[in-house]
């Protein structure tokens, strides 16, 4: 099998699924001729034509609207968001059409839409091109947000995202799109609600997602080696959050850190420390610790920037403090 | 007081419409108008609630352009300003004054209410509270019906969008960009302005650099055309006109629709900014009373037909007021359902 790039496991998806459905069609700016700014969709102008890779003008909220009323209308739209962070301009499609115009119009329309995108903290792009909507967006009611993190993982789950019949916010990571990986041959999807259990541990649940997961598996190597055991888990799905997989944890290490790219407050992780304490507050034998990005606008300078996000060092020092304290 | 525009005029004569076709315009128009004064007394007996915006006086547009169209299977996206076009649409009566009364029975299930009328079997897209955000939703109809006939090599798809908005959503960015994008795709779309002066308490001369509306159509190449949307038949030529453009596969039009609305923004406005003589010139100009007088003229109809017309139509909505009172409120069991497509 041959290694595969993340972006051509994302590309893999949009063709399986354009080939099998052929109301499933791409639109945004810059995805046909041009190919997407990060190569998702090059050379599938050439495949499937103008009308089903759509290069639309600059207007993220236009054309936004105009996928949710193509949806509406039995096509599947797929929105690709040149950077995520653009889609602020179209917040009201996504959050009062997307979101929320099934329940509305009490049933009358469903809207399978999946809006995808890279997002997150990269290398120095400056504060706008540096966001992380998915805490944004988590509070609109309608709307299941899906980050991938890894190329199998990637095109598992887009796969699924196009299928599903419900608007999906399908996150990429843009410093995650030359990961490798040899994927299977043969057709699989994945489900858009399951988290992944990255590693098995007893020691403490560390709950991260995106680029964040591989800064854990990068300290988890010194962690191993000095003994310690912490069980790893990969959301996934950020909205609804997997507490099947996520309880199961907890009842059995009692522990929990989160590791996220967002910013503290009112974050993802802030949603999950609640809904720990609501249903596993008598699991926890410490409080649940939660390491975010600092809550300020990305800075540009690259040690600045360094300093905005969790570094693997300070995840490390995280779980040796937490079981210090070790009862 | 700023000078009127001088309103186009339309010459119709004894063959611009048959006998049938003007009952059916005259019914619908009179529907619209008992109806929403018919929610005015509702919503002060406290039998609906939150903003109800009313169309009387605009009777012409909402009629004039969706019976030009094929109703069922053509595209009709409103405004929060939406009874009457749900109306013409064939949404039924007591469907859309049970969801005003929040009933279950309603068209959304009455998790809509007022400004969010839908109907998928009628081909409503809403039902849009925020104003502007529906011109991007038609335009997507409007898309999906070039795909359905290009891509996937539907003949029989050719149908067309009526997309209504008022002046006041000509300001915003969705009208310019969902403009510039119909003809681009040349998309099988109607964007009909319904100009009736005001956006709440902003006249419209205060809000735009170029009040005459139609005219920002020619900076995208399409055809702009203003009305008299005070004349449901002037209204309707230039929709058909318009439909068969779309339908063609020529692209879609600008209509401005040239109108006033007799009552408030809403029912909570209490409209003190519009003079007293604006109000009673455009009085003077009431559609229905102007389809009445032609229908009369040309004896095509005559007065006792146009009165029984009123006695039924206003049993249809007694009959629909009834149906609302008498229908059961949503389940509480039922708070989280249709959040998901799933929750069939």
């Amino acid at each position: 099998m041959a290694e595969v790039l993340l972006f051509n496991a994302l590309r893999a998806a949009i063709d399986e699924e354009m080939a099998h459905d052929d109301t499933v069609f791409v639109l945004g700016e810059d995805v046909g001729h041009y190919g997407g700014s990060y190569k998702v969709t090059k050379g599938l102008y050439e495949k499937y034509g103008d009308l089903r890779i759509l290069d639309t003008p600059i207007a993220e909220n236009s054309f936004t609207g105009m996928a949710v009323g193509a949806a509406m209308t039995g096509l599947r739209p797929i929105i690709e968001g040149m950077n995520m962070g653009f889609l602020l301009l179209a917040f009201n499609q996504i959050s009062n059409n997307a979101g929320m115009l099934r329940y509305t119009s009490g049933g009358n329309f469903r809207i399978p839409l999946v809006i995808r995108g890279p997002g997150g903290v990269g290398r120095q792009l400056g504060a706008e091109h540096s966001q992380r909507l998915e805490a944004y967006f988590q509070a609109v009611p309608g709307l299941k947000i899906v980050a991938c993190s890894t190329p199998y993982n990637a095109k598992g789950l887009l796969k699924s995202a196009i299928r599903d019949h419900n608007p999906v916010l399908f996150f990429e990571h843009v410093l995650l799109y030359n990961l490798k990986a040899d994927l299977p041959e043969e057709e699989y999807l994945l489900p858009l609600d399951k988290a992944e259990v990255v590693r098995e541990g007893k020691d403490v649940t560390i709950l991260t997602y995106s680029r964040m997961r591989h800064h854990v598996t990068q300290a988890l190597k010194p962690l191993t080696e000095e003994g310690y055991d912490p069980e790893v888990i990969d959301l996934i799905s950020l909205k609804p959050l997997d507490f099947d997989t996520i309880g199961a944890s907890i009842c059995k290490t009692h522990r929990v850190i989160i590791v996220e790219e967002c910013m503290k407050t009112g974050g993802i992780g802030a949603e999950l420390v609640a809904s720990i304490n609501d249903r596993y507050f008598d699991e926890l034998d410490a409080p649940v610790v939660r390491m975010s990005s600092q809550d300020i606008p990305t800075p540009y300078n690259g040690r600045l920037e360094n300093l905005t996000i969790v570094q693997p060092q300070q995840i490390v020092e995280a779980v040796k403090e937490m079981l210090a304290l070790q009862v | 007081m700023v000078q009127e525009r001088i309103l186009p005029t339309f010459q119709a004569d004894s063959s611009t419409i048959t006998r049938q076709e003007g009952l059916q315009l005259y019914k619908d128009m009179v529907l619209g108008r008992l109806f929403e004064d018919k929610c005015a007394e509702m919503y002060y007996r406290g039998k609906m609630f939150g903003f109800v915006h009313l169309y009387n006086g605009q009777e012409a547009v909402s009629t004039g352009v969706i019976k030009a169209m094929r109703p069922g299977e053509d595209f009709v996206c409103s405004t929060y300003r939406d009874h009457v076009h749900a109306l013409s649409s064939g949404v039924p009566a007591r469907e859309v004054m049970a969801e005003l009364f929040g009933k279950s029975t309603g068209c959304s299930k009455g998790r809509g209410g007022s400004m969010h009328l839908f109907s998928a079997e009628h081909n409503l897209l809403g039902g849009f509270a925020f104003v502007a955000e529906g011109i991007p939703i038609a335009t997507g109809a409007a898309f999906q019906t070039k795909y359905r006939r290009e891509v996937l090599g539907d003949q029989t798809a050719d149908q067309v969008t009526a997309c209504f908005i008022g002046d006041g959503a000509t300001n915003n960015g969705q009208f310019f960009e969902c403009l510039n994008m119909a003809v681009l795709w040349k998309l099988p779309i109607l964007f009909v302005v319904e100009n009736n002066k005001w956006a709440i308490g902003m006249a419209h001369q205060r809000a735009t650099s170029q009040p005459e509306i139609y005219r920002k159509a020619s900076v995208f190449g399409m055809p702009g055309f203003e009305v008299d949307g005070m004349d449901v038949l002037a209204v309707r030529t230039v929709a058909q006109q318009a439909v068969a453009r779309a339908r063609a596969g020529e692209g879609p039009t600008l209509i401005e629709a040239l109108t006033y609305r007799f009552r408030g923004h809403s029912l909570a406005d209490p409209d003190e900014l519009r003079s007293k003589s604006e109000k009673e010139e455009w009085l003077t100009r009431d559609p229905i009373k102007k389809l009445a007088a032609y229908l009369s003229e040309q004896d095509l109809v005559g007065q006792d037909e146009l009165k029984d017309i009123q006695q039924q139509t206003q049993s249809l909505i007694n009959e629909a007021v009834q149906f609302a009172q008498e229908s059961p409120e949503p389940d509480p069991q039922e708070l989280r359902r249709f959040i998901f497509a799933e929750d069939e």
